[in-house]
């Protein structure tokens, strides 16, 4: 009697989960239709005889002296212009994120319901960063080409506001995903809106800004490679005239920077990290 | 002496009036409550879990918004029928110490405890202590007065409950406010301590003329230092008496009980689970 017969037990999740995974993979089989996504293709013989063919031209890497000072001044340059344009998209999304704070609002407090203008404030900048952020750098650099024409400043408007939008949008997740009612006390306190944010908020979510700031960072970069391709200066625009040429030698050289300068931003982010822990 | 205190309590720090609270629900938090707090008065409030007694110290604290009836806090009647302006420089002058303070996990204890000076600094010199913490020492001395001196440069998260409570008020030996709530403020301390605590906080709202309100579970230590007691229970005042009169049956009625028999005495109701307190 102390010990039943054990009856069978089914987890309740059980058949959710299988239908979830069984509709997923239905839903991806015409994304791949459409697509025409076959890996057959990568196996035919005159792909294969082309890749291989420029495969080969990559080695040895281009590491002539002349290649490598050009190598440098455009690694400086894909740097310096992710730098200004990520500094400037914070310049951006810092100040947008404050108003936009909801756990920060005075006339929310106690009310469960904030004032119509503030509200009407936070709602606009979210929508105006969700704006910036959903056209692509790579269109806003093509834009500010036709307006300022080629070079560096084109690359660093268009990091500026897609990454403004998009760091101003993510740090407000941060805020609000923290536990704001060390915020709220001193708000009921008495402080104000920013003293509230500097002394309640940003202590606990300070490494996570900061990482994902330089997470940010090194994704400009690479984006700044890319926007290279459509003449905003840097890596890219040496990179697609190397491709052009089909010097695969120059093109791997190009790629090695690359990950040198994603790993260069790997190890800044964890050094960060470790320092403000 | 007495006509001296009796005069300086004529004058209303905080009242309520017929003051009824819903919670967004519909649920009715406070019922009809009408009580009225001196200058310089010091108040418990004890009642079981869930009697409204936080919500009470956030209403008196206009951190939330009575439903209906009337409102006066340090001079201001109806604090929420002005602008959100005003209403936040009233809440400059009341200090309210929530239940186990939400301290940020990261933040060094000098600057949770500065943080009390927040309301009488402006927005740059609060940046600048968060740059160099201007007034330490001040800091110090008042973690001194609950024998914590020696966690200054701690973070809080490697601090204890009780460390925090006292940390939480340590934050309140800095303000400057002539109203001061504090809502449960030794339920992580021992006996000891928590007395000493209390004591300390008591001795500060003394010393700056302050009106304190405090909600207890510890029915005991509420009769001991207070000269009155409010029980509230399912939202309403069950009883507001000078703490003389709150008898053992009061008390065993207040929280739901059998009368005790006659040789127990007030703290002997204490070990009788009503240290329970509300979890989320």
């Amino acid at each position: 009697m102390l010990l039943a017969k054990p009856q069978p037990w089914h987890d309740p999740a059980w058949p959710g989960r299988v239908t979830s995974t069984v509709i997923f993979l239905l839903l991806l089989l015409p994304a791949g239709y459409i697509t025409e996504f076959n890996p057959a293709v990568f196996f035919d013989a005159t792909s294969l005889r082309a890749s291989k063919q420029f495969l080969a031209t990559f080695f040895p890497p281009a590491h002539s002296l002349e290649f490598l000072q050009l190598l440098v001044q455009s690694a400086w340059k894909t740097v310096a212009i992710a730098t200004v344009g990520m500094v400037l998209a914070l310049g951006m999304a810092l100040p947008c994120s404050l108003v936009a704070n909801r756990a920060l609002s005075l006339s929310r407090l106690g009310r469960h319901r904030m004032g119509l203008l503030p509200a009407i404030v936070r709602a606009g900048i979210r929508w105006i960063l969700s704006i910036l952020r959903s056209i692509p750098e790579l269109v806003w650099a093509l834009l500010f080409v036709r307006a300022v024409g080629l070079g560096d400043t084109a690359g660093v408007m268009a990091i500026a506001l897609t990454y403004g939008g998009m760091v101003g949008k993510v740090f407000l997740e941060i805020y609000e995903a923290q536990d704001t009612r060390a915020a709220e006390a001193l708000l009921v306190n008495g402080a104000g809106r920013l003293q509230a944010f500097c002394y309640g908020t940003l202590p606990s979510c300070l490494p996570e800004l900061l990482s994902y700031t330089v997470y940010r960072w090194e994704c400009a970069i690479r984006s700044s490679v890319i926007l290279g391709f459509v003449g905003a200066g840097g890596l890219g625009q040496q990179m697609e005239l190397s491709m052009r040429m089909l010097n695969g030698g120059e093109v791997l050289s190009f790629l090695l920077v690359f990950i040198l300068l994603v790993w260069i931003a790997d190890r800044i982010s964890k050094g960060l990290r470790t320092w403000i822990d | 002496m007495s006509r001296g205190i009796r005069q300086v309590q004529t004058a209303t720090a905080a009242s309520l009036g017929d003051m009824t609270l819903r919670y967004r629900d519909g649920r009715v938090a406070l019922d009809a409550i009408t009580l009225t707090f001196a200058v310089g008065e010091q108040v418990a409030i004890i009642g079981p879990s869930g009697a409204g007694k936080t919500s009470l110290l956030h209403v008196l604290a206009c951190a939330l918004r009575p439903t209906s009836g009337t409102l006066a806090v340090l001079g201001t009647a109806h604090p929420w029928n002005t602008t959100t302006a005003t209403l936040h420089a009233l809440r400059k002058r009341i200090f309210l110490a929530p239940q186990m303070p939400p301290l940020p996990p990261r933040q060094r204890v000098v600057h949770t405890v500065l943080a009390g000076r927040l309301p009488q600094w402006n927005t740059w010199q609060a940046l600048k202590s968060l740059l160099y913490p201007v007034d330490a020492p001040l800091a110090e001395a008042a973690l001194a007065r609950f024998r914590m001196e020696d966690k200054l440069l701690l973070r809080c998260d490697r601090l204890s409950g009780g460390e925090r409570q006292r940390v939480g008020l340590a934050r309140m030996l800095l303000s400057a406010a002539p109203l001061i709530l504090l809502d449960e403020p030794v339920s992580a301390l021992d006996p000891v301590l928590g007395l000493q605590a209390l004591q300390t906080v008591q001795e500060e709202a003394r010393a700056r003329a302050a009106t304190m309100v405090v909600s207890l579970h510890d029915v005991g230590l509420a009769h001991a230092q207070f000269q009155r007691l409010i029980g509230l229970r399912d939202g309403k005042v069950f009883f507001d008496l000078p703490s003389a009169q709150v008898t053992p049956e009061r008390l065993a009625d207040l929280y739901g009980m059998e009368p005790p028999d006659a040789t127990s005495d007030a703290v002997a109701v204490d070990a009788s689970g009503i240290k329970m307190s509300r979890c989320f």
